[in-house]
């Protein structure tokens, strides 16, 4: 199919993003990578799209004062060549291999994947995981938001209508620092029947602050806090036994297929944070 | 001014072109239906099967996930052009002699991304060959044969240098 007749505009300025924001069905294009699809399907029809991608100053991925800032513009293939992701954000640089395909990740956005809130996508579920945080501006100006608050239902987020995410941010990794990732997928870059990004401390042999979060459970990333206290006091086991997870059936599995692999993850996940140097 | 038509000045396989288009139309369906060139194909129109992948300023991409207007300025070079400049001459000869083509649907877009992977220089294991053709979709020779052709020429190009 073709997408619906819409309007462009490449924007030069943010302000001016924010501004058109305002009109009535338009959309931010970042890669464009799941929104033209959806164009394409006539699953949305916008308007007005919004080019961001001539923005100055939003493609950066840098380390600074314990953290590691990625601008939303970053593509994934930029971010799997960052020497600054490799060392100081292990997780994401383990997600990224699994989302979708190169010529997809040489387009595709960091922060559009955050934005666009895909429950079954690996970043969204990585920036819960590490307790990361988004910016974004809007009229009022620029905020920042908590991972736990930004995802708020399906392909929902705490974003006003009129705010534009401009940055994320999650916690430089650390010498103590632990992270795991798996996924199951039918075909590599599919998006995942079930996948789980995890963060954890070193804590002599075991672990503390635990964040387990899986992706293509529910309608957004989802914590496994049971699993979690389990799995700091070492016991897998018992951990796979709290798993409190409630997904739903959907077109790739049950939802009882769904809970059972999300146990295979677990144990796959919790032997790389239980590795040292992971 | 918001606009549903844009001018837009590109360059296709090393000519200039201007044009004017349709916001919504997407690159692979501007190449193919105002530049005529239908070497690139138009699968599944979502990102998935790979058949519309060509190159824009160096780097693969989907062509039916970015849209024309998104062009301007850029180079692009779609497989009438690999094929012209002899920049892929080897790996379609590899294709022909080991039948990794039958229908052809699929073929401009594995040989894009064929080239993406082997003009990094380095010899690719069969499994980093499988895992960089992974978002190209042939529906009827199969892959291994896609697989011996990719790899004998990368490593008949380590031989030549």
């Amino acid at each position: 199919m073709k997408p619906a007749p819409f309007a462009y505009k490449k924007v030069r300025s943010l302000d001016e993003a924010v501004a058109l924001l305002g009109e009535k069905e338009a959309k931010v294009l970042a890669g464009g990578q799941s929104l033209i699809a959806t164009l394409n399907m006539r699953l949305s029809s916008p308007s007005l799209l919004i080019d961001i991608n001539g923005l100055d100053g939003l493609s950066g991925i840098s380390e600074k004062g314990g953290a590691v800032e990625v601008g939303a513009l970053a593509r994934h293939a930029q971010a799997e060549r960052s020497d600054v992701i490799a060392k100081h954000a292990p997780l994401i640089a383990r997600a990224l291999p699994h989302i979708g395909h190169p010529a997809i990740r040489n387009r595709g956005t960091l922060g559009g994947s955050i934005a666009f809130a895909d429950p079954a996508a690996e970043l969204p579920a990585c920036l819960l995981a590490l307790d990361g945080e988004v910016d974004a501006t809007g009229p009022k100006g620029k905020r920042t938001i908590k991972a736990q608050d930004f995802f708020r239902g399906l392909f929902e987020t705490a974003l006003a209508p009129q705010e534009v995410l401009t940055a994320i941010r999650v916690p430089a990794a650390d010498k103590g620092a632990r992270v795991g990732f798996a996924e199951l997928a039918r075909r590599h870059g599919d998006y995942a029947i079930v996948g789980l990004a995890a963060s954890a401390r070193a804590d002599g042999k075991g672990l503390s602050n635990v964040r387990l979060a899986y992706f293509g459970v529910g309608n957004t990333p989802v914590r496994a806090k049971k699993a979690e206290a389990a799995l700091a006091s070492g016991n897998i086991d018992a951990a796979v036994a709290a798993l409190d997870l409630d997904p739903n059936d959907d077109v790739q599995a049950t939802a009882r297929l769904k809970k059972h692999l999300a146990g295979v993850l677990l144990r796959r996940v919790a032997k790389q944070l239980l590795e040292a140097g992971s | 001014m918001n606009s549903y038509a844009l001018d837009i000045a590109l360059t296709v396989n090393g000519e200039r072109v201007s044009k004017r288009v349709d916001a919504r139309k997407t690159l692979v369906d501007f190449l193919r239906d105002d530049l005529a060139l239908t070497g690139s194909h138009v699968g599944c129109e979502h990102g998935v099967c790979g058949a519309c992948t060509v190159r824009v300023d160096g780097e693969i991409i989907r062509g039916c996930l970015m849209l024309a207007a998104q062009c301007d300025g850029a180079t692009v070079d779609t497989i009438e052009g690999m094929s012209d400049s002899g920049e892929i001459a080897d790996l379609q000869a590899a294709f022909e002699q080991r039948n990794a083509l039958q229908c052809g649907y699929c073929t401009p877009g594995m040989l894009a991304a064929a080239q993406d992977l082997l003009k990094r220089g380095a010899v690719p294991s069969r499994d980093d060959i499988r895992e960089h053709l992974s978002g190209n979709y042939c529906r009827c020779t199969g892959y291994h044969a896609i697989v011996d052709a990719v790899e004998a020429v990368a490593q008949a190009r380590a031989k030549g240098r």
